[in-house]
């Protein structure tokens, strides 16, 4: 049984955008305020990004599906679904795909619903795009993965719980920069991550999110997706995966057969933390940013709770023309405010104000 | 059109008045007003200037309660509302019932209670007098909107922050010498520099401050006047002018269009010249709005303010003194009241009831201006001494 | 709550839509009902490109409780591509790095929030620009 998925209809990425916002805070500012800088030989990574105390994924999501919609060069109106995938929707009812879709001028034809799956909701919106377009229910449809994640003050994950993500319009292939060659999601019932209702701060189970969540999940994914396809590492020129912080994808690549070189360019957690539904998608149109016609891309996400959407992209020619009509993903890395722990702990609201 | 004179006039100090209730202020300077140079008149209709009474004391309908509080039941009262130029609004409507022979008196008492609630309350209330929403409810204040004014005037004219310290000095100056003012206490170049910043570029000592206050007059024709009393002041003009209530609608935002408007139409109608006004009683809600008002009265060529007020010329002793009983900065600003305590303080001057040290030798003409928001009503009053 | 105001302005406060005269094409934010060049009441939604320069701009320290938790806050008058000026709120940038002239852009970020249990109001504020912007 084949469990690849291919839709009927050749589809692909016509237009693809990034945001990160313009703060950071250093790892070691944190370690400073909470482990006395004992860790520092062992910090997850450099520094993260930290949203502006006006932003949350809906206004982020705008700006990365303004940049998206700048590169396809579509009309918004043909754009029929907005699917938000964050879990840090600004509201527990009331979806955030329709102030998008109010900005953007997409609405009012359009389907709309807000995606939650920890750090896989932005891929699970691509695939139901794919689905969405491929069965030409739609020629145009946007998928987002975008959140600002926060870490309980002082634990592990403020290290690296940060803020961005990525928007895409997927339309036809003969449209696309980067045609979706095919994809596979796989699932499982793993409580390695989660945050109950009315909680604001996330519970991980430790050594838990290790093995048998990020692992096995991501292992199974993109060995299933390459097997199918009859595609090996060096098939690709490009690979990126969800990254939590920089040692699980470098460890997981290696063990897949991907060298440093192939990641590389899409491994972004170092500089701006772990983006959590933005993360893989964040990478890939790092990506997406310098690779040429012709080559082939594997991204993965992991999504805690658990499960894995993987995809096999391949570049086309229109990608030269579309790069420089929005900001690029190394351009938003490279803004960097750094602010000093009082201002993030207040603008994450992790003062308590009455 | 019968021409109009003041008959009386009456004040409460501008204080933080924590103890006394909005109808108390009002009554307190309409009584003064009804009873100022031992004769009793009964006005035949009141119009209260306020602004914010709904807003800070929860207390609309303040003609009528003004009316009942000051024993005068059964008589017609309203108000009227023009943001920080009530008061002045309310003179003019009761300038136009007694001109236009309507009423044989008529009371204005402008009145404001500012302190009734936090703070915080008032200066949501006062930025009601900006545009609501393109304004204040994207979150601009209104020292915000005025700091906004004050940065491109220096970018413009090429000032610095401190050239702006003359006018507060001045305004302060003076309401050292008056006795109803708020503030009582000079400072030097050294505290404006150093004065906590509310809006940069506008500082404390910029920022006329929030105060409780009433100022009342009392408006007859003047054939009538003339048989009550020789201590009257007669009403050249009182003109109106309007402009866009957002800043960033006007064609200029840093030349105050509805000053110039009603200046010239209260020349006009007075028949008078720049050279007659002795005294100009501005409204300095923020050092940058003397200037402004300054150049668009045509008492100084646009963005040279700040260069004549250097040589003296505004002081209480130059050629064209202006605040001279401390203005909205040194004797403080109750908005609505404001537009009174101008015409009230113009009127002492003419009267030659001023405090010894404020008083102006042989002032014939003085001119107040009134305005509200940041320029969008202006309401300038010539009056003229007799004899 | 002001969520009616909030609702109805949502085309001005998420795409800057003014509105043009098309009698004499005079572009207004916000929109109009009548000319004020030429008195014709023939206007048509117009949406400005929200890119501009700073004309004028301020740093807040003082201000009402509904924006007070976001002090200190830059407000700037923007002069618009198409010659029409508008007020808002700076984004992304630090008050020494403000300054008259600079190229700006609109984005839609959060204006304020009904503490944690009230809407969320989103509209347009102006950032730097960022490379190939």
């Amino acid at each position: 049984m084949q469990h690849v998925m291919k839709p009927n209809r050749p589809v692909g990425i016509v237009g693809y955008g990034a945001y990160i916002p313009a703060f950071r805070i250093m790892s070691r500012d944190i370690s400073r305020l909470w482990r006395n800088e004992q860790d520092l030989n062992y910090l997850p990574i450099e520094q993260k990004s930290v949203p502006g105390a006006d932003e949350d994924t809906i206004t982020m999501s705008i700006e990365a599906a303004n940049n998206a919609l700048a590169r396809a060069r579509v009309n918004p109106n043909l754009i029929r679904a907005i699917w938000v995938g964050s879990e840090s929707h600004p509201y527990a009812v009331k979806p955030s795909g329709t102030v998008v879709a109010e900005a953007l001028e997409i609405s009012p034809h359009a389907v709309s619903g807000d995606f939650e799956f920890a750090c896989k909701a932005g891929t699970e919106a691509i695939q139901a795009a794919i689905g969405f377009v491929g069965s030409s229910m739609a020629d145009y449809a946007l998928a987002v993965g975008m959140d600002t994640a926060q870490g309980r003050p002082g634990d592990a994950l403020e290290y690296t719980a940060a803020a961005g993500g990525a928007a895409f319009i997927i339309g036809p292939a003969e449209q696309a920069v980067a045609t979706i060659e095919g994809s596979y999601s796989y699932v499982s019932d793993t409580p390695d991550f989660f945050r109950r209702a009315y909680q604001k701060f996330p519970e991980h189970g430790n050594r838990f999110t290790g093995e048998p969540a990020y692992f096995h999940h991501l292992r199974n994914s993109v060995g299933t997706l390459m097997e199918e396809m009859a595609l090996k590492a060096h098939d690709f020129d490009y690979a990126v995966f969800h990254q939590p912080n920089t040692k699980f994808p470098v460890k997981l690549a290696k063990e897949l057969g991907f060298t440093r070189d192939q990641i590389k360019d899409g491994l972004l957690v170092p500089k701006i933390g772990n983006t959590y539904a933005g993360a893989a998608v964040l990478g890939l149109t790092a990506i997406l940013d310098i690779a040429k016609p012709g080559s082939r891309i594997l991204a993965a996400s992991f999504g805690s709770g658990a499960g894995s959407d993987a995809f096999c992209l391949s570049i086309n020619n229109q990608i030269e023309e579309v790069r420089t009509l929005a900001p690029m993903t190394t351009h938003y890395v490279r803004r960097s405010v750094v602010i000093d722990y009082g201002t993030y702990a207040r603008w994450r609201t992790k003062i308590i104000q009455t | 059109m019968n021409k109009v004179a003041i008959v009386g006039t009456g004040q409460t100090p501008v204080r933080e008045h924590w103890e006394l209730p909005i109808r108390h202020l009002a009554v307190e300077a309409l009584l003064n007003a009804l009873n100022d140079n031992n004769h009793a008149v009964t006005p035949q209709s009141i119009y209260v200037g306020n602004m914010l009474s709904g807003a800070l004391s929860e207390q609309e309908h303040l003609g009528a309660l003004i009316a009942d509080y000051a024993a005068l039941e059964g008589t017609e009262a309203v108000k009227v509302e023009a943001a920080c130029a009530s008061g002045g609004a309310a003179f003019r409507q009761a300038v136009y019932a007694v001109a236009s022979g309507t009423v044989d008196s008529a009371a204005i008492v402008g009145v404001e209670k500012l302190t009734e609630m936090s703070g915080k309350n008032s200066s949501s209330a006062l930025a009601t007098a900006a545009d609501a929403d393109y304004e204040t409810s994207l979150g601009l204040s209104f020292v915000a909107i005025n700091a906004l004014i004050m940065r491109r005037y220096m970018y413009e004219y090429g000032y610095e922050k401190e050239d702006f310290a003359y006018f507060p000095a001045i305004a302060h100056n003076n309401a050292q010498q008056n006795p109803n003012a708020m503030f009582h206490f000079a400072f030097d170049k050294e505290q404006y520099r150093k004065s906590k910043m509310i809006a940069d570029p506008i500082n404390l000592l910029d920022s006329s401050p929030i105060a409780d206050g009433a100022a009342a007059a009392i408006v007859v024709p003047l054939e009538k006047a003339r048989k009550m009393t020789n201590k009257y002041v007669t009403v050249e003009a009182c003109e109106v002018g309007t402009d866009t209530l957002a800043l960033d609608n006007r064609k200029n935002p840093i030349y105050l269009k509805a000053v110039e408007r009603s200046t010239l139409k209260a020349i006009n109608t007075a028949g008078m010249n720049h050279k007659n006004i002795d005294f100009f009683e501005l409204h300095d809600a923020f050092s940058i709005i003397t200037s402004l008002s300054l150049e668009a009265s045509g008492f100084c060529r646009i963005g040279e303010a700040i260069k004549e007020v250097q040589t003296g010329r505004f002081n209480i002793d130059g050629q064209l003194p202006i605040t001279t009983h401390g203005g909205l900065k040194g004797r403080g600003h109750p908005v609505g009241a404001t537009g009174m305590y101008q015409i009230v303080e113009a009127v002492q001057q003419l009267m030659e009831t001023a405090p010894s040290a404020l008083q102006l030798d042989d002032a014939s003409v003085g001119m107040a201006q009134n305005i509200g928001g940041s320029g969008a009503t202006v309401i300038t009053t010539l009056l003229k001494r007799t004899g | 709550m002001d969520i009616p105001r909030y609702w109805r302005l949502r085309n001005q406060r998420y795409k800057l839509e003014g509105s043009r005269c098309k009698a004499c094409g005079k572009l207004f934010f916000p929109p109009r009902q009548i000319c004020t060049k030429c008195k014709k009441r023939e206007m048509e939604p117009y949406r400005f490109s929200g890119r501009g320069t700073i004309y004028s701009y301020t740093t807040v320290y003082q201000t009402s409780e509904r924006f007070e938790k976001q002090l200190p806050s830059i407000f700037a008058i923007v002069k618009l591509e198409e010659d029409v000026l508008v007020t808002a709120q700076l984004a992304d940038i630090q008050e020494w790095a403000v300054k008259i002239g600079m190229e700006v852009k609109m984005v839609v970020r959060k204006i304020y929030e009904e503490k944690q249990t009230g809407p969320i109001m989103y509209g347009y504020k102006f950032r730097p620009l960022i490379d190939v912007d």
